[in-house]
């Protein structure tokens, strides 16, 4: 039981893929403009880390050692494509928002690393959860990267008005940076020094 | 003429695939420590991206979009669903071609290159030129010169980005800064002044 909860919680805050892997980066600052854009990027993305682990586990002993990248790249473009469909029929407007990202998740690196580190290795249950944890520690940084930049940018929540704007008559004058790409590397940055403020053991030695 | 160079202007500096779109984070956050690397990790970009962007636009013209398939009498068929798919293997081809054909004729780029070029599969900025090829409808001269000029422009921002990580070293930085937290915000201050390239139209 300890073993499965290490399994889901690890890659949280201990392990997180993006504040000490450096992996899947590129997909998560430029869908944070907003939450519902982020929020939508998460779940593909967790259900696509999930679900390519555990086919992968389910036939890791039958893929040869030669073509086993060709074979894990297949898998995840078809869950890739299955998911890009599924938004692009039910959330038409948010597809047009995240334009070429939902398919770039191909090319994320969590995705295909997940595959290749432990989906290989471990059993098709472990791998499912392996997934979901690395899912859910990349939206913990997607959606708190989101949130800073849609209130502190447009002065709202889900695209709800929480602060209200000086244009409109209230009294919050909006941050255009926060709408613009420098303010993600920024927040990132800032949020990578908390967490290791937090645990220091994740302090980089001087290079 | 004007066009192209305009094209070209645009996927160098406006819209840097790496500091305006983030894309090749991954790769861009963890290769760029020394400025050798960096710089041929940036040429074996160029030359990948210079040739998958066209080829891919090949297979989308003739293959894939609605109507494409003309030439062989299918007129209503439409494949676009097939693209992900298609792009990723064409790259994947591709980068293997160039690992073999550069192996037997010019030895000595490809042990320069080295490990990057196998690498570049999964550089999600490669697939995303593909992509932004497709979103923007570019005919084939245009996406030859989108294809340079993202390439370029991705090496020349993981190049700058080397050599002020090499000053970086010297510095006195917070413990929990150090390293990664540092790189995001140098990435940021980067990308910052590229905005200053934003509006120009030739």
């Amino acid at each position: 039981m300890a073993d499965l909860r290490k399994t889901l919680f690890g890659p949280v805050f201990d392990n997180n893929p993006i504040a000490l892997q450096i992996l899947g980066i590129c997909s998560a600052l430029a869908v944070t403009t907003r939450l519902q854009t982020a929020l939508v990027m998460s779940l593909a993305v967790i259900f696509v880390v999930a679900c390519a682990g555990a086919s992968v586990s389910l036939i890791r002993r039958e893929i040869p050692e030669s073509i086993r990248l060709i074979v894990q790249m297949t898998i995840i473009a078809s869950l890739v494509i299955v998911v890009d469909q599924v938004i692009q029929a039910f959330l038409p407007e948010v597809s047009r928002q995240l334009s070429v990202f939902v398919g770039l998740i191909i090319t994320n690196c969590i995705v295909l690393g997940r595959a290749e580190a432990f989906a290989m290795k471990n059993s098709v249950g472990q791998s499912f959860l392996d997934g979901i944890g690395n899912g859910l520690g990349y939206s913990l940084v997607l959606l708190l990267v989101a949130t800073l930049r849609e209130l502190f940018g447009s002065g709202s929540l889900f695209g709800v008005q929480v602060l209200s704007l000086a244009q409109a008559g209230g009294w919050y004058v909006s941050n255009g940076l926060m709408l613009l790409p420098p303010s993600a590397f920024f927040i990132i940055g800032l949020l990578i020094w908390a967490l290791r403020g937090w645990k220091t053991e994740q302090v980089e030695e001087r290079g | 003429m004007e066009h192209y160079l305009n094209i070209f202007i645009r996927a160098v500096f406006i819209e840097n695939m790496a500091l305006a779109f983030f894309l090749g984070m991954c790769t861009f956050l963890a290769v760029s420590k020394k400025v050798d690397t960096a710089l041929g990790l940036g040429l074996a970009v160029i030359v990948v991206q210079t040739i998958t962007v066209p080829v891919n636009n090949l297979i989308y013209r003739y293959l894939l979009r609605e109507g494409g398939l003309s030439w062989a009498g299918l007129d209503k068929i439409d494949l676009t669903f097939l693209g992900l798919i298609c792009y990723i293997g064409v790259i994947a081809a591709i980068v293997q071609i160039l690992e073999m054909v550069l192996d037997k004729h010019v030895p000595r780029l490809y042990a320069a290159l080295g490990i990057f070029l196998p690498l570049i599969t999964v550089n999600c900025m490669i697939l995303g030129g593909s992509l932004f090829m497709v979103e923007r409808s570019y005919d084939f001269t245009e996406s030859l010169v989108f294809g340079l000029g993202s390439g370029t422009g991705w090496a020349l921002a993981i190049t700058a980005l080397a050599g002020i990580r090499t000053r970086l070293n010297y510095s006195n930085i917070p413990a929990g800064l150090r390293g990664l937290g540092a790189t995001f915000i140098v990435a940021g201050l980067m990308s910052l002044a590229f905005m200053a390239f934003s509006g120009i139209q030739l």
